[in-house]
């Protein structure tokens, strides 16, 4: 009876009223997963609209400067709208036309799901709505502007924490109050069952051209492959198609933004414990009595109190492996990677690269590394700015 | 029979919603027994949560107030103990179910029995997923409440209303609580639908603030909800809140049907 588990995770913890329409997006999405003509539509938007395949870029600076893994990234930055979230979006949206949905909503935290959802809402002639934790609209101003250009609506959620977990919130108030006409886009891999299916799926497109690339380059699997994690999109699509290989380490990195030891970070595997939220069965930062933990990074898109299911069983099984990477070397790796490949990251996927950074040196000159570079830094560079004590104009 | 299918018996029942500890949990104690004076037939109490996902500003707001109080659920079960020979209503529980969670569900239902609560209502436990919960609470002797609501398909009313426990929910329209100056949903089809498969009596909430729409929804239903008006009322006057709840729950309690 109980749909959509991983493991001990995942499941439908949602009000009545949505039932009906996760119902109906679960009958959708198993017509549509097999059915050729929807998976040609997608293939071409994807090829032709946002730029797939992703490069995997040989990052010769920082492997000779590292001195030990040939690292490798995975360039999501490139697609369209310079996130992997717009793989996700494409199919989702896709989707919800075939559905007969005329209205999308959405939530956001850094923004660049916003700006994806808002794209393809462009692209496809919906209606779209976003919704953004006040702080992250502040945060993010940039990209509130550009959705706003795209022709979205966004809503400045001003409950709880003013962040990711309360525009999720918001967002499926908002769904419950219209879900004839409305499909909710949601960002990751995170929420009830079909979403992280549906989410991992879209994005396990990283990996299953990673994989290819990596033995056409390499003529071998990775050692390891790392990610930054917060609702964990992009992760379980850089992880998907490696998780049956078994000699490939999968790495998560979560946001420890001041350090797991204080209480500002937002480090859901270190710091938290088992609980229902949000739709689902997972981990998540809360206090003994089961009130979810106002989080903190320095990253609005990793600022989320929990992980999405299919991570919280890989965790649990030990298939993959979550560590936590402060805000500080977030930072550093940011300006390690502009400077020495001339790439700047999001803050996001720095998380990512700092860990690489750690890695790397110990493991031997014949071992390869994917980092999965998730998004483009142009939205990060005020703050990272800010956080150096220096203030531009945007 | 339950003590809450018991109250229904033979009339209908106004079902009055308030949040523990807001303002604060002494002030909670005293209103369950105003609204239990003024003739409310079953109060539901809530747990505070910090994100009610199903809750419009109004009761989000209480959530928060309560919250900022540092209400414990030990605190709430002792309160309880504290009026438990005084109530002779039915009591139900409204909350999340993250707080039960991580509480435990064998602690926390055996903490319900010992403090004379009924039943429990949690939004966000549909009917797939009341295993978590259903068996636990049958040890205890405590109702699982279902909701109904306007988008539920034929066919998951009639698996709701053939597996209910207390009363059946029946969430008068889209969206969530709070209150609407127009409710358009056919309350009386779908109360209809709901009797073809079962004897478990039916309420109406979300929405409903006026003395016209107890009237209205009583005449099909067998109990009529009413939260975000009585927490704007305890919102607006705070610890001196006893008279105008009592005033307001006696004049919808009259145009029940």
């Amino acid at each position: 009876m109980k749909k959509g588990r991983y493991g001990d995770f995942g499941g439908q913890y949602v009000p009545e009223t949505l039932m009906k329409a996760l119902d109906e997006l679960e009958q959708a999405y198993n017509n549509y997963k097999n059915d050729e003509s929807f998976q040609n539509e997608l293939k071409d938007l994807l090829a032709n609209y946002a730029a797939r395949p992703s490069l995997l870029y040989f990052a010769k600076n920082i492997t000779e400067d590292l001195g030990g893994a040939k690292i490798y990234l995975k360039r999501e930055d490139l697609n369209h709208t310079g996130s992997h979230k717009i793989n996700n979006v494409l199919g989702q949206v896709l989707l919800a036309k075939k559905m007969g949905k005329t209205r999308v909503i959405a939530e956001t935290g850094a923004g660049q799901h916003g700006v994806a959802a808002a794209t393809a809402a462009a692209l496809f002639g919906m209606e779209c709505e976003i919704f953004m934790g006040k702080e992250d609209t502040r945060r993010q101003a940039l990209n509130v502007y550009r959705m706003k250009l795209l022709g979205a609506k966004v809503n400045a959620v001003t409950s709880g924490t003013q962040t990711l977990k309360d525009a999720v919130s918001e967002t499926m108030r908002e769904w419950t109050k219209r879900i004839d006409d409305t499909h909710y886009v949601l960002g990751s891999v995170m929420g009830p069952h079909p979403f992280p299916e549906i989410v991992r799926d879209f994005q396990s497109v990283i990996s299953k051209e990673a994989r290819e690339q990596i033995i056409k380059a390499e003529g071998k699997l990775p050692d390891a492959v790392i990610a930054c994690v917060g609702g964990g999109s992009n992760a379980i699509g850089a992880f998907y198609n490696f998780i049956n290989d078994k000699s490939v380490r999968l790495i998560g990195c979560e946001a420890a933004g001041k350090g797991v030891d204080t209480p500002e970070n937002a480090a859901t595997i270190a710091n938290g414990s088992l609980g229902i939220f949000h739709g689902m069965k997972s981990y998540f930062c809360q206090n003994s009595e089961g009130q979810i933990a106002p989080v903190y990074s320095i990253s609005a898109g990793l600022d989320y109190p929990g992980i999405g299911p299919e991570h919280a069983h890989l965790h649990k099984t030990g298939r993959a492996e979550y560590v936590p990477v402060t805000d500080k070397e977030a930072v550093e790796a940011f300006d390690y990677l502009s400077k020495k490949e001339g790439i700047i990251p999001a803050i996001e996927s720095a998380h990512a690269v700092a860990h690489a950074k750690k890695i790397a040196g110990k493991m031997s000159k014949d071992s390869v590394i994917i980092i999965c570079l998730s998004g483009r830094g142009d939205k990060d560079v005020a703050a990272i700015a800010r956080y150096s004590g220096e203030n531009i104009d945007e | 029979m339950s003590k809450i299918t018991e109250a229904f018996k033979n009339k209908k029942l106004f079902i009055a919603y308030l949040m523990a500890g807001d303002p604060a949990l002494e002030k909670t104690a005293e209103y369950i027994l105003t609204l239990q004076n003024a003739g409310a037939g079953l109060i539901e109490i809530g747990i505070p949560f910090s994100d009610p996902i199903a809750e419009g500003e109004v009761i989000q707001g209480a959530n928060i107030r309560a919250l900022s109080n540092s209400i414990k659920l030990n605190d709430i079960f002792d309160m309880l103990v504290q009026i438990k020979d005084k109530i002779t209503v039915p009591l139900v529980f409204m909350t999340y179910i993250n707080p039960l969670f991580v509480y435990g569900y064998d602690k926390f239902f055996a903490m319900c029995e010992i403090c004379g609560i009924s039943g429990v209502i949690v939004p966000d436990l549909p009917f797939e997923e009341q295993d978590e919960i259903k068996s636990i609470m049958k040890k205890y002797g405590i109702d699982i409440i279902t909701l109904v609501s306007p988008t539920s398909s034929k066919e998951r009313t009639k698996n709701i209303a053939e597996n209910a426990q207390g009363f059946i929910y029946l969430v008068s329209s889209m969206g969530v609580t709070g209150v609407r100056s127009n409710i358009t949903t056919n309350i009386k089809s779908i109360v209809a639908e709901i009797k073809k498969n079962t004897d478990i009596p039916v309420a109406v909430g979300f929405g409903v603030s006026k003395p016209a729409q107890v009237a209205e929804f009583s005449k099909y239903a067998d109990g009529v909800i009413v939260g975000s008006a009585i927490v704007r009322i305890i919102e607006e006057f705070g610890e001196n809140a006893a008279k105008p709840l009592s005033e307001y729950v006696k004049n919808m309690v009259k145009a029940l049907s």
